[in-house]
């Protein structure tokens, strides 16, 4: 097995004054308020060791409080831990001068922040090129690099615009290019989609992953939304009170919670965005033209019990639906050729669509929904009321109240934008 | 009860130093002295009205048409009332009071907004120079610096720095965490974070500093002038002394239309490093 890129091992960070006599404590297994009350000592991080492969997304959730960005701060020493190591490549970060943690943060690590935390006074450009300006690399180099990353994040044209100038999504994609134009070994991400209103967040999220499958980047990512953390993470760290709580794949932690917390907030997951398609479609029946005829059709849809029955050609691609009224008119006329036939304008969905998209589709669709792969092959139906049920189910179960409803992120979006329906 | 006489503590300390640093208080004038000649130099060299081309030009670049014409407008009257010469003069010791207030202020206030040690220390400090009466220290200065200008200049730099150091700390500790954090991480020196990040994200709450003590440095003109600092201070003192209204009134006009311009123009150095014109 290949060495981490970067390793956590037992850290500790504990705030407040002469934190050293808080070890003990916690050695007996004392709260984290207990300890505050007895030492006014607050503990950050308690014993979180995780290690991070090469090319993977990895992300830190938990709610405020839970020790996730005091974790992804240590990670490049903003804040120094108060016990443990950090391996960047199997180099202690603790150990390191000022010099070397210098050149770590130059060339090694960078971060996107959750307000961007872009100059106001330089412009996309200047702020793209602090990184590299501050390594000392020569003008026309770091502004070659610069427009480069701002091109991949989809900036070209805006190197001379203000910050000011931008939206919030566009700011932060000039904090994606900042991070991005040292070609850092780890991006360190601090719930840096967080301040963006819900769309551009999912946009964002969107394009991240676009950029991974090209760039194969080692990313830190911090949230406190699941379906965030879901949708992005290759392994997804769950923290509680400064530990870690359950470390897994998306599957893991929505098949096998590690405890009531986790499965407390596994219910809390929009279950529609996670169920796709694929997973609720039902097999199609269905007859091969031009070999079956309408005869073959209607004997097909008694045998099934339905009014209609899909047409594929010989090699499984879908050609349309027909219904048992055709299908004896047909057959009593003695016409053979169904083709001119079939009902055509059906609504035709892919396989990892997830449900909350069909949901209006359903309401509104008069036939069931087609299943296809992206070469037109058929591989399934949905009903419009298996749809309709699946997200209606889903969607009361959420409405459970939970003592999870109010996440951090919810108290955010609720200052910074006024009203969000969900 | 124990007799503390803190007032005579005071004066003993003024004689102290009055008679022991001679030499050392008189290079300080001496030095004050030539920054002064050379803004008035500077000032007086053109003729009146060429001068009052150039404040236009200047507002114009800064503020636009409507102050260009008052500052032209304005000047072309300061000479009119034959004021010219001590409106130039008062014009230049604000200039020498202020750069000096800048000078020592701004590093102060990065001191103060690094340290909090340095802060307590300063804040009770900068109180005491606000409030304490100006003519509680216009005798000491007299004593040490002898009646004139620089005496002017130092006790208008007494009212007038405060704000400089005040909001130069201020606008350096409001600079947002995230952009702190950010300069960080990306590996800048303390150095380059102060020079890089720090004070360009502060400049705007500098400048409205700069432009403060500007206008506290005008309003200690007229102070200053009952210490033999000439300027448009002795025109207004020789108004109120000699009971000539005219005299008084035009004075007063000359340091109105002065204050307005210097406060328009310096009100826009702090705006442009913010936002720009698409």
């Amino acid at each position: 097995m290949t060495q981490p890129i970067l390793e956590v091992k037992n850290l500790y960070k504990i705030f407040g004054h002469r934190p050293e006599r808080v070890f003990p404590l916690l050695e007996q297994g004392e709260s984290k308020e207990a300890i505050l009350e007895k030492t006014g000592c607050t503990v950050g991080i308690n014993n979180a060791s995780f290690s991070i492969e090469k090319g993977e997304v990895f992300v830190v959730m938990g709610l405020s409080g839970s020790g996730k960005s005091t974790v992804i701060r240590c990670l490049n020493r903003l804040i120094d831990p108060t016990r443990g190591e950090v391996l960047l490549q199997g180099d202690d970060l603790m150990k390191m001068d000022k010099k070397h943690l210098l050149d770590a943060r130059r060339n090694r690590l960078s971060m996107v922040f959750q307000h961007f935390g872009l100059l106001p006074h330089r412009t996309v450009l200047k702020n793209t090129e602090y990184g590299l300006e501050v390594s000392g690399m020569p003008s026309d180099t770091r502004s070659e690099k610069a427009r480069e990353a701002l091109k991949l994040v989809g900036l070209a044209g805006y190197e001379d615009s203000y910050p000011s100038e931008l939206s919030g999504g566009m700011q932060q994609r000039v904090g994606l290019a900042r991070a991005l134009a040292n070609d850092p070994e780890v991006l360190l991400m601090d719930e840096a989609f967080s301040a963006l209103d819900p769309l551009i967040r999912t946009q964002m999220q969107d394009e991240l992953l676009e950029l991974q499958a090209r760039m194969h980047k080692t990313i830190v990512f911090i949230t406190h939304d699941l379906d965030e953390a879901l949708k992005l993470g290759d392994r997804i760290v769950i923290m509680k009170d400064g530990k870690v709580v359950q470390i897994g794949t998306p599957e893991d932690i929505l098949t096998q919670p590690a405890d009531d917390y986790v499965r407390a907030f596994v219910r809390n997951v929009d279950r529609t965005r996670v169920i796709t398609a694929a997973n609720i479609m039902r097999k199609a029946a269905s007859i091969t033209y031009p070999v079956d005829g309408p005869r073959v059709a209607a004997r097909e849809m008694e045998r099934i019990g339905s009014s209609s029955v899909f047409v594929v050609n010989q090699d499984r691609k879908f050609c349309g639906l027909l219904t048992i009224d055709t299908a004896l008119k047909l057959e009593k006329d003695k016409i053979q050729d169904v083709y001119p036939h079939l009902i055509t304008d059906l609504f035709i969905t892919a396989p990892d669509t997830p449900i909350s998209d069909l949901f209006l589709t359903a309401l509104q669709a008069k036939y069931p929904l087609v299943v296809q792969d992206p070469d037109g092959h058929l591989l399934g139906m949905l009903d419009r009321a298996t749809v309709l049920r699946e997200v209606t189910e889903l969607t009361e179960s959420e409405r459970e109240p939970t003592p999870f409803t109010e996440t951090d992120g919810y108290h955010e979006l609720k200052t910074e934008h006024g009203e969000v329906s969900a | 009860m124990i007799d503390f006489r803190l007032g005579e503590i005071f004066e003993q300390i003024v004689l102290f130093i009055q008679r022991n640093f001679h030499t050392s208080l008189r290079a300080i004038r001496n030095s004050i002295n030539g920054m002064l000649d050379l803004f008035t130099d500077v000032l007086t060299f053109p003729h009146p009205l060429i001068m009052a081309a150039i404040f236009a030009a200047i507002a114009w670049r800064c503020a636009g048409k409507g102050l260009a014409a008052f500052a032209f407008f304005g000047m072309a009257l300061i000479y009119n009332m034959t004021l010219w010469e001590p409106t130039m003069s008062t014009l230049a010791m604000v200039l020498s009071a202020v750069l000096i207030a800048l000078v020592l202020g701004v590093p102060l206030g990065i001191l103060m907004a690094k340290s909090s040690i340095a802060e307590k220390i300063m804040r009770p400090l900068l109180d005491f120079m606000q409030t304490l009466p100006a003519f509680v220290y216009l005798i000491p200065m007299v004593m040490l610096f002898s009646l004139g200008a620089v005496s002017g200049i130092f006790a208008t730099l007494i009212f007038a720095l405060p704000p400089a150091v005040r909001l130069t700390n201020l606008g350096i500790r409001q600079v947002p965490e995230d952009i702190r954090d950010a300069a960080t991480a990306f590996g800048s020196t303390p150095g380059q974070m102060l020079f890089k990040a720090e004070i360009p994200v502060a400049a705007p709450t500098i400048m409205a500093g700069v432009n403060q003590t500007i206008m506290l440095a005008l309003s200690m003109v007229v102070i200053a002038g009952l210490i033999g600092a000439g300027g448009l201070g002795e025109v207004v003192n020789r108004g109120l002394t000699q009971a000539r209204i005219d005299v008084g009134f035009e004075g007063g006009l000359s340091i109105v239309i002065l204050a307005i311009y210097l406060d328009r123009v310096t009100q826009t150095f702090g705006r442009k490093t913010k936002t720009r014109n698409p």
